[in-house]
């Protein structure tokens, strides 16, 4: 165990509190660098998707996870952002400008949607947000003239100064760009003002408001930078699959990623890029263990949802803190070693509370 | 007379809105809990309901049997998922009920040549129609809205004039004070779980009639959601009202709008409604202080 002694008050925000963090994150960023040299070309498309899952977990858990509003319609966001950019880069417009449209629209209408947030709490919100979410996946598959209807639409590389990035490695260097770009941006923002009066806001919403933060525009900049983020997700995911139609951008899916925040950890960075390995690396490990099951249980269709609910009822009953939190657990473990007690990270308050009235 | 009939119409869909949101109003006053599958619920007593048809039972007596078994699905539900994790935060829960509706649905879905078939439920008034001054209308949109009339009834009865109904309002008011009262506000959690699953599993056998037994059927639940909001989140009599509400809407927005909108017109009434008036129509109005 390393004890950290803060001699300067820089130390209390800085990005790394030890040399080393700065070490295993600059490993784990060079094997990401150099990946495309190893890894054969399947394993960089799954690579590619955990990236950009990843940016869309990031931009939930900045919603859900530290600011406490909590959507069941960030799918839809995602989507806003692939038809912007499949729309414009259709029209030849330049993939830079493109991506920033598509940011800035689903941010703008994240925008929108944060509004009723301003009125509504809890699962309120959350109700608010599956409407939201249900309109826009019909507006996807009626208007036909801009999104192809449900007949869907085909997206093409996209091309960056000159050079189509249509090599699975390029367009994977685009998004560990964007990943790291977004979750670097996330983590820098958290830390400043901006970021604090966000967790102050999880935490107390009335403590917030009598410390002076503006519950109105720190929600409403929560909810649109959260959208913004997660419309690029969804432009980096409309080029990678190639093809986008509505129900990729259903309700269903943002249930998917409210699961993947959720088994990832809620209220930590390290657990939305778990919970983006989780939802792309469980149907995998499925297909694999799948050789070994009964015929019976094989052919059965529901076997991945099945998987799925019952890790997160498991998460959810037994390790609330998510795989982060599994993690922590073992991490502590291993620097401790013969000290680890079992009740260490047991929670101190356990009665039932009431967030009706909150 | 065509707008009548489809006012009808979309009053029996809105009775099964309402019941499934009465389910979710129930047992949101009783544990704070928003139970995103209670529309798997709903699935599972119509799949009960057909499995005890499909054993010999006539529709009546398969109705009071998926009935009782589901009211002890939901007792059982609330022992084992619900009850150890009180206390957590209310979006953990949620999470839970989300993490159940997909077990639920993935359950059916692997029961090999059951689960992904559609089934129909042979009622026995199917396909009757009644005729009232030039008025058609279906036998079974009737029952429904009869159903649904005993069982507000039975349910307004239980909590104005048994000792068990009142304890629920009691404990569904203030759990603290119902302690001190003496009322076993868990056992009753318990049962409040078991009676929204049966009301559940009413609602699915009305509804099955119309539109067939299959796993996927439960995502109606998410309908009721725009139901409890529009009646008010924890108002009973309000479930059913914003049921019947969203019901019509539904049917008229689809008779008179172009194609498409009818499938948001409940979306669009909800987020009117939580702009407008987030507490809902029947909604209590409550304020806390620091």
């Amino acid at each position: 165990m390393r004890f950290v002694f803060k001699t300067h008050y820089d130390q209390d925000i800085a990005l790394a509190r030890h040399g080393g963090q700065r070490f295993w994150y600059g490993a784990l960023l060079a094997a990401l660098v150099l990946a495309p040299w190893v890894v054969p070309e399947y394993g960089i498309a799954q690579l590619t998707f955990v990236l950009i899952y990843g940016i869309v977990a990031v931009a939930l858990m900045l919603l859900a996870g530290f600011t406490g509003q909590f959507s069941i319609g960030h799918a839809a966001f995602m989507g806003v952002g692939a038809y912007t950019e499949a729309y414009l880069g259709a029209r030849g417009w330049p993939f830079p400008l493109s991506m920033a449209c598509a940011m800035g629209l689903s941010g703008a209408v994240g925008l929108v949607v944060g509004l009723p947030a301003l009125r509504v709490k809890g699962m309120y919100l959350g109700i608010a947000t599956l409407s939201f979410g249900f309109i826009v996946e019909e507006v996807m598959s009626r208007w036909e003239s801009v999104t192809g209807g449900s007949a869907g639409k085909s997206v093409a590389s996209p091309s960056l100064f000159g050079w189509t990035l249509d090599s699975p490695a390029a367009f994977y260097y685009l998004c560990l760009f964007c990943t790291v770009a977004s979750t670097l941006g996330v983590l820098n923002l958290l830390r400043a003002s901006t970021g604090r009066a966000f967790v102050a806001i999880r935490d107390s919403e009335i403590s917030a408001q009598s410390m002076g933060i503006q519950l109105a525009r720190y929600k409403s900049m929560s909810f649109s930078l959260s959208a913004a983020l997660a419309g690029l997700g969804g432009a980096l995911y409309a080029h990678k699959i190639q093809f986008i139609s509505p129900e990729q951008f259903s309700v269903v899916q943002s249930i998917d990623l409210l699961l993947m925040v959720v088994i990832g950890g809620l209220g930590s960075m390290h657990g939305a890029f778990f919970g983006a390995v989780f939802l792309i690396g469980m149907p995998q490990l499925i297909s694999v263990a799948k050789d070994y099951l009964p015929e019976s249980i094989r052919q059965a269709t529901g076997l991945q949802g099945l998987v799925y609910g019952a890790v997160l009822i498991a998460f959810v009953m037994l390790e609330p803190m998510g795989m982060y939190g599994r993690w922590l657990k073992i991490r502590t473990w291993l620097e401790l070693y013969p000290f680890y007690r079992r009740g260490m990270f047991k929670r101190q308050k356990s009665f039932q509370k009431s967030e009706r009235l909150k | 007379m065509l707008l009548l009939q489809i006012v009808v119409a979309g009053v029996a869909q809105g009775c099964v809105y309402g019941l499934i949101a009465l389910g979710f109003v129930l047992i949101y006053k009783a544990t704070e809990t928003v139970n995103f599958a209670q529309g798997e619920l709903m699935m599972l007593g119509a799949f009960a309901g057909f499995g005890f048809m499909a054993l010999g039972l006539p529709f009546w007596m398969a109705g009071v049997a998926s009935v009782a078994a589901m009211a002890l699905v939901g007792l059982g539900l609330e022992r084992v998922l619900i009850r150890p994790v009180l206390g957590q935060p209310a979006f953990s829960i949620v999470m839970l009920t989300f993490g159940l509706g997909y077990v639920a649905r993935s359950g059916i879905t692997m029961l090999p040549g059951i689960g992904t078939e559609t089934h129909m439920l042979a009622a026995p008034y199917k396909g009757a129609v009644l005729r009232a001054g030039g008025v058609v209308m279906a036998a079974e949109h009737m029952v429904i809205i009869g159903a649904t009339a005993v069982l507000c009834t039975a349910l307004w009865m239980l909590f104005r004039f048994t000792r068990i109904g009142v304890a629920m309002q009691a404990s569904s008011q203030n759990q603290l004070a119902a302690y001190y009262m003496g009322i076993p506000v868990q056992k009753l959690n318990g049962l409040v779980w078991g009676l929204a699953a049966a009301v559940a599993t009413v609602a699915g056998l009305l509804l099955a009639p119309i539109t067939f037994v299959h796993a996927n059927m439960g995502f109606i639940g998410l309908k009721a959601f725009p139901a409890a909001i529009v009646g008010g989140f924890s108002s009973l009599p309000g479930a059913i009202v914003g049921g019947i509400v969203i019901g019509v809407v539904e049917a008229l927005s689809g008779f008179y709008l172009p194609e498409g909108f009818k499938d948001v017109a409940p979306y669009v009434v909800v987020l009117i409604m939580l702009t407008v008036k987030p507490t809902g129509l029947f909604g209590e109005r409550a304020r806390k202080k620091v």
